[in-house]
């Protein structure tokens, strides 16, 4: 035993860093001078779908930015299955916040689940029929192939979500990272995200989803982290959602009617 | 008009404008797409401290290192815009607006106390360009083309002008998909392991080495609007990055080529006597492409109001 322990040096002393989809320690991310997250630490299980959630500005964006190596973190260390975030990248697939790009950008639909191919593709590779027909694939799967050949800023925001999530499934990767896919969209739309991530879920991959909505998160996951900048809590949603995390995590800015309405949801 | 009259007089100055403007244009179409089309405008402003401290090094008003100084100015004033964007935390717009104005100030400066009165540091030059003056006297006519001895005496802004704009179209087609991704949406590149930092300052110091290259040849005018017009005209054209690239070249052709006979000739079916300035009338031209492009392109129409 003391031989292995020096051998794996301080891996050992904490065995998720080197089995989890997603370890996280000791993450502070800040934005001038105040930290937008603390000294997080997370552990995301695998095979589970897992819900981000928190009030607005409590850095739930930020800890998947930070884990996806998008902003710089101040301090912490981020291991995507056992390894550092560079080796791992062909098996992270990444949804951003619709809000976040131009979608007068000129392009089509088409083009834009193309972008998920970019690693096998690669700078200069040349785009084949295979590599059409599995973007076209992608996007049957969240009930957008009519929509191929449309400039993307004529879609409703629902369908541009969709198609977000489609490029993310031509990333074909395991661990699936989402901003705010349900963030104003249409009831069609929320249901076939979710049915598109349960699937993924089915063949085993991982789903960590930042997510709003309190309502749902009973229905849609498995895993809930709670962070108020700093962690709150984390764990299966049975035992972990509940009106004390919520209150903490929440404060005031969660009226007490809701979380007495959300009790009784809860049970 | 006859071979013998075109190719020394009209064919070089031509070719030389055909080529800025193109080379403008092709960097121009990432850079409106990334809302930092005003590049232009700011590296215009800052070469002139870069030729002023080329001159008081060297000494002498040569090209080599007048260019060499307004390219290095270039760079740095690129790499102090990133510098007070990402310290400031501020859009990139009022970033260039600092510091192409300050550069631009400190230029004016360094020129009133350095002895330069002595020497013609043509500042008319850098704006208006002097393509009329780009001709090829050792060309007799079309057979010139092929004769070694008359090519021999090109003006070397033809060269360099044709040696940067194959520089500016390797850059981007090499770069193609990953200036693509990372230019409609950054995180996700970043995601794909794309460095976009150094990608994004490796598209503007090419949009600078363009810049220089062509104010030396053709002056700032149409550099500032070749950067935007043809590209923000082939926007409305298109919905597809790789067709507004097209017609972006396609418009910067056709603004050089009919800008420069509109000029030389204008004037005079016009009944007057003296031909006008090519590189404002190309410029001007680029100007009403784009007007006609947003009155009757096809793809006007802002999409941002969802269409289902």
């Amino acid at each position: 035993m003391l031989e292995l322990a020096s051998n794996k040096g301080e891996r050992s002393a904490d065995p998720a860093l080197d089995t989890s989809p997603l370890a996280i320690r000791g993450l502070t991310v800040s934005y001038g001078q105040k930290p937008a997250v603390f000294s997080v630490d997370m552990t995301v299980r695998p095979g589970r779908m897992t819900a981000i959630i928190g009030p607005n500005g409590a850095g739930k964006s930020t800890l998947l930015k930070a884990a996806l190596g998008i902003v710089k973190p101040l301090s912490g260390q981020v291991r995507v299955f056992g390894q550092p975030l560079d080796a791992m990248r062909a098996r992270i697939a990444y949804v951003p916040q619709r809000a976040s790009v131009d979608w007068d950008f000129p392009t089509r639909v088409i083009d834009v689940v193309m972008m998920g191919l970019y690693r096998e593709l690669g700078l200069l590779g040349r785009v084949l029929g295979r590599h059409r027909a599995r973007a076209l694939d992608c996007l049957d799967r969240v009930g957008m192939k009519d929509f191929a050949l449309r400039q993307i800023g004529q879609l409703s925001g629902g369908q541009q979500q969709r198609v977000f999530l489609a490029r993310a499934l031509a990333q074909g990767a395991d661990l699936y990272l989402l901003d705010e896919p349900f963030a104003g969209v249409d009831a069609a739309t929320e249901k076939a995200i979710i049915s598109v991530l349960k699937g993924l879920r089915a063949e085993g991959k991982t789903v960590v989803v930042v997510h709003h909505d309190l309502a749902t998160v009973r229905d849609y996951f498995d895993d809930v982290f709670l962070i108020a900048t700093r962690k709150v809590a984390e764990g299966p949603v049975e035992t972990t959602f509940t009106a004390e995390t919520l209150q903490a995590t929440y404060g005031g800015r969660l009226a007490t009617a809701q979380v007495d309405q959300l009790s009784q949801a809860l049970g | 008009m006859s071979g013998s009259e075109f190719v020394p007089l009209s064919l070089t100055p031509m070719l030389i404008g055909l080529f800025a403007a193109v080379a403008c244009a092709l960097p121009g179409n990432y850079l409106v797409l990334r809302r930092q089309a005003l590049i232009g405008d700011a590296i215009s402003h800052v070469v002139l401290p870069g030729i002023v401290v080329a001159f008081l090094l060297t000494g002498m008003v040569a090209t080599w290192p007048m260019m060499l100084g307004a390219a290095g100015a270039a760079v740095l004033a690129v790499a102090l815009i990133e510098g007070v964007r990402r310290l400031g935390r501020i859009e990139p717009g009022a970033a260039m607006g600092v510091v192409f104005t300050s550069m631009f100030a400190a230029g004016v400066l360094l020129l009133e106390q350095s002895d330069t009165s002595s020497v013609h540091l043509d500042v008319e030059h850098a704006l208006y360009g002097n393509l009329e003056s780009l001709i090829w006297l050792d060309a007799t006519g079309w057979a010139s083309v092929i004769d070694p001895e008359a090519l021999a005496g090109l003006p070397p802004e033809l060269m360099r002008m044709a040696v940067t704009l194959v520089g500016v179209g390797l850059f981007i087609a090499l770069f193609w998909r990953a200036l693509k991704i990372s230019t409609f949406d950054e995180g996700f590149a970043r995601t794909l392991g794309i460095r976009t930092g150094v990608l994004g300052l490796g598209l503007v110091i090419v949009a600078a080495v363009a810049a220089v290259a062509a104010f030396d040849a053709v002056g700032s005018i149409i550099v500032i609007a070749m950067f935007i017009c043809p590209p923000a005209a082939a926007r409305l054209m298109t919905d597809r990055l790789e067709r507004q690239i097209g017609w972006s070249v396609v418009f910067a052709a056709l603004a050089a080529v009919l800008g420069y006979v509109l000029a030389g000739y204008g004037p005079l079916w016009l009944g007057g006597q003296d031909a006008v300035s090519a590189a404002g009338m190309i410029a001007t031209v680029a100007g009403l492409i784009l007007a006609l492009a947003a009155r009757f392109g096809p793809c006007r129409k802002r999409a941002g109001a969802p269409a289902v």
